[in-house]
């Protein structure tokens, strides 16, 4: 990815912004603290665009405040020109100054969206991983086609390797979101998207659907691991050494709508599985699971229901 | 400030049932007159035409929502799951048939707008008899359509496409229907009250209301029935 | 017999609901029990809910809104006590299915039933006043779209005592609100509210484009209408155009909900994507449609406490024409993150950013006319600088959305939230409350108090920076909208922030039901008996207030865009000597009886009582075709009772000779 923080204009805006992330700083500000370049790049937006706007936007506020204060009516020193209500020369600034910002920010939009746009492939030496994954009531199903293993609300990924979910949802609209890496994009049924994410730090993150989904929404998390290739092997290896796999059984039960559903792992996926969910050749299991009133509940709040 | 004598006369004259052109005429002549006043007693308002003007923004919104619907089969229109495609399904001598008794009962219904010009009451009520019954044909035939197709498995819930050919089609059926109904309700005050000027206005407005359907099953037609055939 | 509805439809285990049931039934017994006591029930029908008196029905939307703005922040309220609780080990108090109802309600309530009835509100009663006119284009139809819009609105609260409200958000995104993953009633309760309401608006927005074309008083040509005018007009215009789309993207939910059918579904071919689509094509132009009237009612006040013409009136009609335009080809900044691609995901975000211009200079205008004026900053300017404050910040979160990228990590959270709430609680509803203020003394007769709306006006300001302030920080910590529960340590004291704020807020609103009972007890001291108690500039300030039925006795001839200031200064005498008989349009029961039966058809149809609907069909067509019957619709107020009326008002000079 070709961070566009090098030029001397993005230098310059990101002096502005900085005291805010200074201020801000800390672990806990995800957007502010990305661990790979998407992210980066994505904060670099919000800094640049936030800075430049803050030229107008403060002068505004201060105005606002004191030319009523200045002109207020007890105040019979100031100027006072009530048949004043029109000028070229001003009107001509006033629609200038908003349309040189604009500018400036459309062309950062241009080029920024196609930079970063999700489905982008990330330009790296190293091959890319991909990685399957299905938006479910309430959890996600991660597929390793290439390694034929599954894992529900975890997923682990090497370090400075691109990764590329596949994304699609075997439910209701939802949004694959890491936070620390990027990019959002939604998971929705019968489609396909794709997220390219890179983690440039070792670390365990938050993954989270970022659209309501319906009652179990606020549980449908999932642990995202960055780690050293060796430590990306040794997960797969203990990913692989499961007692569980992922049959078509198996995928019925898991269908079935739950709620804060713990890590689980499967030593074996059928690697046509996604294709299938994606073409909706599941649907009829979903349908049948979707008839049973009450639903299982993996974790440990009270059964849910759809409705 | 007192108010000019003139407008005085203009604002009573207005009130006078049949004068109302003669009061807005007096008061354009002295608009042009060059503002001698600051207040004007009435400002009267040529209420039919405002009628007429909120009908045909009415219209424009109507138009709007067809173009939800069409845009919505045009988009759905290759989502047939499966099922029947629009090349299996249309019968288009029917559907020309059908589209006859709609473009006939579009120019009866001019003929009974000619006749209310002419003011001749039971021309009006007549072809506005004939308009109905090409009306009523066209829902004939569109019912019959429809119920075809519900009997040979291709309802509204087969597919994407079906749902929104039957909601497109339906729609523009319901209209006529309203319509129908409008119609025989005029007929009705026509008959009882003659060709009073709420009539009038309501029968322009009626026949506006005909010939936007007429225009908008030009293209129920156009984009439905001959694409989906030519796509064979 | 009765559908689906059964006793078990109430859900009387809940002791949170039926608390509220039990609080609202209390209400409604207290206000039918004093209008029996007091013996007012003709008076009301008569003169109010028959009423085809524009400045009554603006009356009676201000107050519908004002009611559903105590239900809708009832409901703000329970959300942010349940966020400030919900984390970690601790639940909250709401379940997520209830929680799920709550803030759909919230945001539908908000926009559909409190902001649109108070910026139709204000336009009903001082739009016709503002352009010279005796009435609406339509009057009656003016009644409908009130009784259809309360339909809508009761429908809402009756989903609380009966059945449920929807738990798929504001704009019920398909497929969760298909039948397969919400099969209760709720969507349809929010389906049929929004229906009825929005055909209701429809007509508001055909009757004010036809009175704004066609019922100017002579003289006042579109570029002197007051610019309050020129946004209604605007609003009214993507009223016509944007409302349709949302009829079909209802009726098509319909469709599949009802009929089986495949429009938004996952199986058969249906869209979801397109349900998205067609709700934002409504939804966007709907953003502006409650901004625009805001932004002229702003216009109006900004140069009458400045003592000073506005500046850039011409600028500020291009702005609000071009604002209007654009607002049709962004909506697809509502979902960059749907993988559109960066083409199209580029150009919409562009589009976005565009909007910023005009409104910039919308602000620019209004400081400029402030500078070198005479600016009292009595309540309603209050309102207008915090809007000039909170509005460019939200401007500013809203552009930094528009960046497509930015909004890949910022859609979806409370960044966004916080957004939306800095330009509707900023823009909208401090410009509703400066509206109201300032056209109290025209609407009632009189002033407001000013001390509790300062008070008021205080704690919303600050209410708003503490509640809304901490979202902004927590979208930026990764924090999505719509949980009912969160186990991060670092996101829990700034929701308990934001809950404090919403108390703030909170007191700001009890401040305001004080202010309207203690105005109205003391209005006897701060009656307007001038007509015009700010000096004001525009045609409605020529009028006694309140306006008698007819409005104006005499129809002003418009010289200026600032009308009344330029009769003022060329003194012209308001008192007229000479009088005829006015045209007045009848109180007609057919608004309220189609509102009723619409209210019935949708309840029908929501249960499942298809007798019932096929009746209450039945009872809208008959009132249709017998007010076609129906001969007895206007009268003449006679010479001498206008001569009355206007004496009251000691606007009668003696006879001229």
């Amino acid at each position: 990815m070709n961070c566009p923080d090098r030029s001397w204009f993005s230098r310059l805006c990101r002096l502005l912004p900085l005291p805010a992330t200074l201020l801000l700083g800390g672990c806990h500000w995800a957007l502010l603290d990305p661990k790979g370049p998407i992210g980066v790049d994505e904060r670099w937006i919000i800094e640049t665009a936030g800075g430049l706007m803050l030229l107008v936007v403060v002068p505004v506020i201060v105005l606002a405040i004191v030319i009523p204060w200045r002109y207020r009516a007890s105040n019979t020193r100031a100027k006072y020109e009530p048949e004043w209500s029109h000028s070229n020369k001003v009107e001509a600034v006033m629609w200038s100054i908003p349309i040189v910002i604009v500018s400036i920010l459309a062309v950062i939009c241009w080029r920024t969206s196609h930079e970063l746009d999700p489905f982008r492939p990330i330009p790296s030496k190293e091959k890319p991983v991909h990685i399957e994954a299905v938006a479910m009531d309430w959890k996600w199903l991660f597929i390793y086609p290439d390694q034929h293993i599954a894992t529900v609300n975890e997923v682990a990924m090497p370090v400075g390797v691109p990764v590329v979910f596949h994304i699609t949802s075997a439910t209701v609209m939802n949004s694959f979101f890491i936070p620390r890496l990027g990019s959002q994009i939604y998971a929705m049924a019968n489609m396909q998207t794709a997220d390219n994410l890179v983690a440039s730090v070792a670390g365990t993150y938050r993954g989270i659907s970022a659209n309501f989904s319906g009652g179990g929404f606020s549980g449908m998390t999932f642990k995202v691991k960055a780690m050293s290739a060796s430590r990306y092997r040794q997960w797969l290896a203990k990913v692989g050494s499961s007692a569980k796999t992922l049959d078509a059984k198996q995928y019925l039960a898991l269908d079935r709508p739950s709620s804060d559903v713990p890590v689980t792992y499967f030593s074996h996926v059928n690697p046509d599985l996604f294709a299938q969910i994606l073409m909706g050749k599941l649907s009829a299991g979903r349908a049948l699971a979707m008839a049973a009133t009450t639903v299982t509940s993996g974790g440990e709040t009270g059964p849910l229901r759809r409705d | 400030m007192s108010s000019d004598p003139t407008v005085l006369h203009a604002g009573s004259l207005a009130l006078k049932p049949g004068y109302a052109d003669h009061a807005a005429d007096a008061l354009r002549d002295l608009r042009q007159s060059g503002d001698a006043v600051d207040f004007r007693l009435d400002h009267h308002h040529d209420v039919a035409s405002t009628i007429q003007l909120g009908f045909w923004i009415y219209l424009m919104s109507d138009c709007l929502l067809f173009s939800g619907l069409f845009a919505t089969y045009a988009l759905l229109n290759s989502h047939t799951a499966g099922g029947p495609a629009a090349s299996q399904l249309f019968d288009l001598p029917d559907v020309l048939t059908e589209t006859m008794f709609l473009l006939f009962s579009s120019f009866t219904c001019g003929l009974a707008t000619l006749a209310m010009s002419a003011d001749r009451r039971n021309a009006t009520v007549g072809w506005l008899a004939v308009t109905f019954v090409l009306g009523l044909g066209f829902i004939g035939m569109e019912v019959r359509e429809f119920a075809h197709m519900v009997a040979i498995g291709a309802g509204p819930g087969r597919s994407a496409f079906l749902s929104s050919f039957f909601t497109l089609v339906a729609t523009h059926g319901l209209h006529v229907t309203c319509g129908l109904i409008f119609m025989a309700v005029m007929m009705a005050a026509v008959l009882k009250k003659g060709l009073t000027p709420t009539n009038r206005a309501r029968l322009v407005n009626l026949s506006l209301f005909w010939h936007f359907l007429d225009i908008i099953w030009v293209g129920v037609f156009s984009l439905v029935y001959l694409f989906g055939v030519a796509h064979r | 017999m009765l559908g689906k509805l059964t006793l078990s439809a109430i859900p009387y285990t809940n002791p949170i609901i039926m608390g509220a049931v039990a609080f609202m039934l209390i209400c409604v017994a207290a206000v039918l029990g004093a209008i029996t006591y007091l013996g007012k029930w003709k008076y009301l029908w008569t003169e109010w809910l028959t009423s085809v008196d524009h400045k009554k029905i603006g009356i009676m939307y201000l107050i519908l809104a004002g009611i559903m703005l105590l239900r809708g922040f009832a409901d703000a309220l329970m959300m942010r006590a349940q966020q400030a609780l919900s984390y970690g080990s601790n639940m909250g108090y709401l379940p997520p299915g209830h929680f799920d109802q709550v803030f759909s309600a919230h945001g539908t309530i908000m926009i559909f039933f409190m902001a649109m009835p108070f910026i139709i509100g204000l336009m009903n009663c001082i739009l016709p006043l503002q352009i010279g006119a005796r009435d609406v284009a339509f009057p009656l139809m003016n009644n409908l779209s009130l009784w259809l819009t309360a339909a809508g609105a009761v429908l809402v609260n009756v989903s609380l005592a009966v059945g449920n409200f929807s738990r798929a958000g504001w704009l019920g995104f398909a497929p969760l609100s298909e039948l397969h993953y919400s099969p209760g009633v709720g969507v349809d309760y929010w389906i049929w509210a929004l229906q009825i309401s929005g055909i209701g608006t429809t007509l508001t927005g055909v009757n004010f484009i036809a009175t704004i074309l066609k019922m100017r008083a002579p003289g006042m040509k579109l570029m002197r209408m007051p610019v309050f005018a020129w946004a209604s007009l605007c609003t009214s215009i993507l009223i016509v155009a944007a409302f349709p789309l949302l009829t079909v993207t209802l009726a098509l939910l319909t469709m599949d909900r009802y009929l089986g059918m495949h429009f938004f579904t996952n199986s058969l071919g249906g869209d979801p994507m397109m349900y998205i689509n067609l709700i934002w094509i409504w939804g966007h132009p709907e953003v502006y449609i409650l901004i625009l009237p805001l932004f002229g009612v702003y216009s109006e006040i900004v140069p009458t406490f400045s003592g000073k013409r506005l500046f850039g009136y011409t600028s500020m009609v291009y702005a609000t024409m071009a604002i209007s335009v654009l607002s049709l080809i962004v909506w697809l900044h509502h979902f960059f993150t749907m993988g559109n691609g960066a083409d199209v995901n580029a150009f919409f975000g562009i589009t976005t950013m565009i909007i910023a211009v005009p409104t910039g200079v919308k602000i620019f205008n209004w400081l400029l006319t402030m500078y070198r004026g005479r600016v009292r900053l009595e309540t309603p300017m209050l309102w207008t600088i915090g809007f000039l404050i909170t509005f460019t910040i939200g401007g500013m979160s809203g552009v930094l959305l528009a960046e497509p990228p930015a909004d890949f990590v910022l859609h979806n959270s409370l960044f966004l939230v916080a957004h939306f709430h800095n330009v509707i609680i900023g823009g909208v509803v401090f410009g509703i409350f400066a509206g109201v203020t300032y056209w109290a003394p025209k609407i009632f007769g009189f002033r407001l108090n000013e001390r509790l709306g300062r008070a008021a006006f205080w704690c919303w300001f600050i209410g708003f920076y503490v509640a809304f302030m901490p979202l902004y920080a927590l979208g930026l910590m990764g924090a999505t909208r719509r949980m009912d529960h969160y186990d991060v340590a670092a996101w829990h004291p700034l929701f308990i922030v934001a809950a404090c704020g919403a108390a703030i807020i909170f007191s700001g609103i009890i401040l305001q039901v004080a202010q309207v009972v203690v105005s109205i007890r003391q209005r006897e001291l701060t009656r307007d008996l001038t007509g015009d108690p700010w000096n004001g500039r525009t045609l409605e300030w020529s009028l006694p207030s309140p306006a008698p039925a007819y409005n104006f006795a005499r129809i002003p001839v418009v010289r200026d865009r600032d009308a009344f200031w330029d009769m003022k200064q060329r003194g012209v005498d308001l008192k007229g000597a000479t009088f005829v008989p006015i045209h007045m349009p009848r109180n007609k029961a057919a608004g309220f009886i189609i509102g009723g039966c619409a209210f019935v058809l949708a309840f029908a149809m929501i249960w499942h009582i298809w007798w019932l609907a096929i009746a209450a069909l039945a009872g809208v067509i008959v009132t249709l075709i017998r007010h076609a019957f129906d001969e007895d619709r206007d009268y003449h107020l006679g010479a001498e009772e206008v001569r009355r009326v206007e004496a009251l008002h000691g606007r009668v000079a003696a006879r001229s000779t």
